[in-house]
């Protein structure tokens, strides 16, 4: 258990419980993140993974703990982070282009009342450029392949230009050129010392894409560098009894 | 009935009289359009429902209340007052249903909805016996030609200050709509921006009461902005769209009503608007039905023609090399997929049209045109030219894949289909098939 929590770290969450309808989701979550790691958050389903990063986010009530960004509490210092949540939670038929979605990520320090203008729009070209849809800016986002659409919520999160960044499943359906263009700009990102978390199904490469790990099944059960934590114990300590999925990560380990 | 030059003046706003309900109404349904575009892209259009119905005994007990206290109990502000008031708590008393129970949006929504609006009948029916209650259906049906000038001057004000407010608000109310928890993660007030909506619902609902009537304002919060989005894509387009509709309806709606005593405003509002639609719906340049089926059709054609001159390709190919255009049997074609009859007769028909066959000719013997044949050599080349891609970059290919494309080196580039044709080997001009072509039986 950490119990310290240095004001440098990005994300530092204290004692942290989630409860919906009096039965705890996640409970007891106690994590120091270092700045500038690529950061997976494993764990099988109904484990906490997303509400995790909801309560992290502010987006839904804490039972008790706290949750800090850079030592501050999340309302003062949400400016530095980005969001990328989970594809299915919109309307994808919303009637707005590819561009107009990336530009929401400059929202926020525009302010109030005023309206998109020539730089606002300048940022969001150069998020989809870094994203490697550009062409497709002026595309109504139905008309976006599944890949594309996780693209545009990617550049959506560099537009809004954060030091830490939760995204949410980033790789869950998408093809193979487009999880490689996200591994990339992770590895981009992290390079320039942000630091991402990401929840991550597939063991087969978890170990390759992330250097800190966190395994979570309702509570923390290990976090910290891969190479340290990324065993066969902590994967049944999470995963349990299901032996086909352990088969499979102990091969992942093997070849890591 | 009207004369026809009634109808005109009416219509083209020439009494003064007309003139000041009509344009009222006409500011109300760009108003309503606007905060309906947003209502309905929030997803609740059922909330806009039961606020119009909860309004229904807000009516009636102000009127008693102002009729007790001495007054006539027509006083406009009055009654609109007590409207707002139990709207709002039909609206609250839903949203209690829901967040406490386990019961749904609908759900609590139909008994909000039911429960005030039945209260409101037994209210309405108490009070009818008092004096001056006469007027007070106007508010079930919507009467336009009851409003005077100082009831048009109070809906248009809260029509241009509603209007105003969405518009400023654009892009909050944008990102509230298209993703909350994306808004409140960056620090958008959700809430707080979810009941400003509500309040602007609210203030065109009970202001355009006297006009629509509580049955059918619904109507002008939805029907606009949903013909709306067949035209276009884009939100802001949408918005002026809605808008116009709204106020179109609420113009024409308003001054039939004005020309035939017995008609309600609502009613003939609420046509106008589906009428609109109606058309938006078939016509639409963006969704429109008859713009898909066309869009439907096109494609059809178009893999018809490219499914032919492949398989004349494909048979040309196996008649002789180095490949020649000669007359093909009928009954080879027939043979080299599974077209029926008349499928195949009515492909050689588009084809003949388009130029691609010789026309004339003998009925048993194809003979592909000059251009016919040029056009089959080129769909062969890219249908191979895919089919090795997806099968050689099978891991990156479905993202690329664009079969349609007029020419495989618009998607690929040139030097990737450079790479797969040295890797279609022997290497003719037109590579050839990496899988078996039936040969004829």
């Amino acid at each position: 258990m950490v119990h310290e929590h240095p004001p440098d770290c990005p994300l530092s969450v204290h004692d942290l419980t989630v409860a919906y309808q009096r039965k705890p989701v996640i409970w007891d979550v106690d994590l120091n993140i270092p700045e500038g790691k690529l950061v997976g958050i494993v764990g099988p389903n109904g484990a906490g993974k997303s509400t995790l990063l909801k309560a992290c986010l502010d987006l839904i009530p804490k039972t008790s703990g706290w949750v800090h960004i850079y030592g501050q509490p999340y309302r003062a210092n949400r400016h530095l982070v980005g969001y990328v949540p989970q594809r299915e939670s919109v309307d994808w038929d919303f009637p707005v282009n590819a561009l107009d979605v990336v530009a929401m990520g400059t929202y926020r320090r525009l302010g109030w009342f005023r309206p998109v203008g020539k730089a606002q729009k300048a940022i969001a070209l150069e998020a989809l450029e870094k994203v490697g849809i550009a062409h497709l800016a002026g595309r109504q986002i139905s008309q976006l392949s599944g890949g594309q659409q996780q693209r545009v919520f990617l550049a959506r999160a560099l537009a809004q230009d954060a030091k830490v960044y939760f995204m949410d499943e980033p790789f869950a359906a998408v093809d193979a050129a487009t999880e490689q263009a996200i591994v990339v700009l992770l590895q981009e990102l992290r390079d320039s010392g942000r630091t991402c978390l990401v929840v991550h199904h597939d063991l087969a490469t978890v170990a390759q894409y992330f250097d800190w790990l966190i395994f979570l099944n309702l509570r923390v059960v290990a976090s910290g560098p891969t190479r340290e934590v990324f065993t066969d114990e902590n994967l049944r300590k999470t995963y349990g009894g299901k032996l086909s999925l352990l088969d499979h990560a102990a091969e992942a380990i093997r070849r890591s | 009935m009207p004369t026809p030059h009634e109808i005109l003046s009416t219509v083209l706003l020439q009494s003064y009289n007309t003139r000041v309900v009509v344009l009222g109404t006409a500011m109300l349904g760009l108003a309503s359009g606007i905060t309906g575009a947003f209502l309905l892209l929030r997803k609740r259009s059922l909330m806009g429902d039961a606020l119009s119905h909860a309004t229904f005994p807000g009516i009636g007990i102000a009127f008693a209340l102002m009729v007790s206290a001495g007054g006539s109990g027509k006083d406009l502000p009055g009654l609109l007052t007590g409207a707002t008031i139990s709207g709002v708590l039909g609206v609250l008393c839903m949203l209690a249903i829901r967040n406490t129970t386990r019961l749904r949006d609908d759900v609590a929504m139909g008994f909000a909805l039911s429960v005030f609006f039945g209260t409101g009948a037994a209210v309405y029916a108490m009070v009818q016996t008092k004096p001056g209650a006469a007027g007070l259906e106007s508010f079930i049906y919507g009467k336009a030609a009851s409003m005077v000038f100082s009831d048009v001057v109070m809906i248009s004000t809260v029509g241009i200050t509603v209007t105003a407010t969405a518009l400023l608000l654009l892009k909050e109310f944008t990102v509230l709509c298209f993703d909350e928890n994306f808004a409140a993660s960056t620090g958008w007030p959700v809430l707080r921006l979810d009941i400003l909506l509500l309040v602007l619902v609210t203030a065109v609902t009970v202001t355009g009461l006297q006009a629509v009537g509580l049955i059918l304002i619904i109507a002008f919060l939805i029907i606009p902005p949903t013909a709306a989005r067949f035209w276009t894509n884009s939100l802001r387009r949408m918005l002026v769209l809605s808008g116009g509709i709204g106020a179109i309806s609420g113009w024409l709606g308003a001054s039939v009503s004005a020309l035939f005593a017995n008609l309600p405003a609502g009613a003939l509002i609420v046509l106008t608007a589906a009428s609109i639609f109606l058309f938006s719906m078939l016509f639409g340049t963006a969704r429109g039905v008859v713009l898909k089926l066309l869009d439907q059709a096109r494609l059809q054609r178009r893999i018809g023609r490219q499914h032919l001159l492949r398989a004349a390709y494909e048979i040309l190919e196996t008649m002789n090399q180095p490949v020649s255009n000669q007359p093909i049997p009928r009954q080879r074609l027939l043979e080299h997929r599974s077209w029926s009859n008349p499928e195949l007769s009515r492909l050689l028909t588009q084809a003949r049209n388009e130029d691609h066959i010789e026309p004339g000719s003998n009925p048993a013997q194809i003979h592909l045109s000059e251009s016919g044949f040029g056009e089959a050599s080129r769909i062969t080349r890219n249908h191979r030219l895919w089919e090795l891609y997806l099968i050689t970059h099978a891991d990156i290919a479905p993202s690329h894949v664009d079969r349609d494309a007029d020419l495989v080196e618009h998607i690929l580039g040139a030097e990737m289909v450079r790479a797969l044709e040295a890797e279609l080997k022997p290497r003719p001009v037109i590579p050839n098939s990496p899988h078996q072509i039936p040969s004829p039986s």
